[in-house]
C-alpha cells in the first residue's frame, strides 16, 4: 500500500493553484487592435470562429469591446469567417 | 482634420495592370476631394476566409488618408458600391492610437515582433520591448482557456 508521503510525489503539483487571469492590453500598454491582423484575433475565437467570452480569456471591458469589433471587421472583410468548424 | 482607412478587395480575375489602376482611381478620387492621403498599403493577394461573388481570393489595398471633414464619404463609398471589380470595402475612422499603430506598423516595429511571434517556439524568452512582449506572450492565452476548462470539469 502507498503511504500518504508516497501519494505527495505521485500526484502534480499544480492542479489545484490557478493562475490570476489578467488584461494582456493593459499590462503591456496595446492601445489599438487592428482588424487587419486576423492571426493575432484569431487568439480570441474558439474553433468555430465564435468570440471567446471575456471569463476565458480575462480582458478587461474596453478592450473586449474592442476584441469584438475588430473581429467584426475581419469578418466582413473576409480575414476570419463567419462560421467555421476545426478552425485551428 | 480627421484621419480614415478605407480597405477593399479588388476581383483577382483582372488583369495586374487592371487591378493597379482600379486602386489608382480610388486614391485620384480621394485627392480630389481634397484628401491627403497618408499611406497606400498594398496587401496582395490573399485567400478569402469565405466566398464573395464566387471568388475564392481578393487583392486587398487599404488605404490611410485624412480628411477635413466627413462629407466625401457619402460619395466616395457610393462609387465602391457600385464598381463591379470591388468585392468588399470597409472605411474606418482611425482615433490617434489607430494612427500611431498605423505609422509604427510602417517603420517596421510591429511586423518585426510578429516575426518573433513566429519564431515562438525557438525563443520563449520575450524581450523588452513592449509590443514583443505580448506577442511572445500571446501563446500562453491558449493555455488559459484549457486550463479553466480543467477547473471546471473538477467542479463537475
Amino acid at each position: 500500500m502507498a503511504s500518504r508521503d508516497d501519494i505527495k510525489f505521485l500526484s502534480n503539483p499544480k492542479i489545484g493553484g490557478r493562475k490570476k487571469k489578467y488584461c494582456r492590453f493593459k499590462r503591456y500598454g496595446i492601445k489599438h487592435i487592428d482588424y487587419k491582423d486576423p492571426d493575432f484575433l484569431l487568439t480570441f475565437v474558439n474553433e468555430q470562429g465564435k468570440i471567446l467570452p471575456r471569463r476565458i480569456t480575462g480582458n478587461s471591458l474596453k478592450y473586449q469591446r474592442k476584441i469584438g469589433t475588430a473581429i467584426k471587421r475581419a469578418r466582413h472583410l473576409a480575414m476570419l469567417p463567419y462560421l467555421t468548424d476545426l478552425l485551428k | 482634420m480627421r484621419n480614415y482607412e478605407t480597405t477593399f478587395i479588388v476581383d483577382p480575375v483582372l488583369s495586374t495592370e487592371d487591378i493597379k489602376s482600379t486602386a489608382q482611381t480610388y486614391v485620384d478620387k480621394l485627392r480630389k476631394e481634397g484628401c491627403e492621403i497618408v499611406f497606400v498599403d498594398e496587401m496582395g493577394l490573399r485567400t478569402l476566409a469565405y466566398d464573395i461573388n464566387k471568388r475564392s481570393n481578393g487583392i486587398y489595398y487599404s488605404i490611410e488618408y485624412t480628411s477635413p471633414n466627413g462629407a466625401f464619404i457619402r460619395d466616395f463609398e457610393l462609387a465602391l458600391r457600385r464598381d463591379e471589380r470591388i468585392l468588399r470595402f470597409l472605411t474606418i475612422a482611425l482615433d490617434k492610437y489607430g494612427v500611431q499603430y498605423n505609422a509604427d506598423k510602417r517603420a517596421g516595429k510591429i511586423g518585426k515582433a510578429k516575426r518573433q511571434k513566429q519564431e515562438k517556439a525557438a525563443k520563449t524568452e520575450a524581450s523588452a520591448h513592449g509590443i514583443s512582449r505580448k506577442k511572445a506572450d500571446s501563446p500562453s492565452l491558449s493555455g488559459v482557456p484549457s486550463g479553466d476548462a480543467e477547473s471546471f470539469k473538477e467542479e463537475e
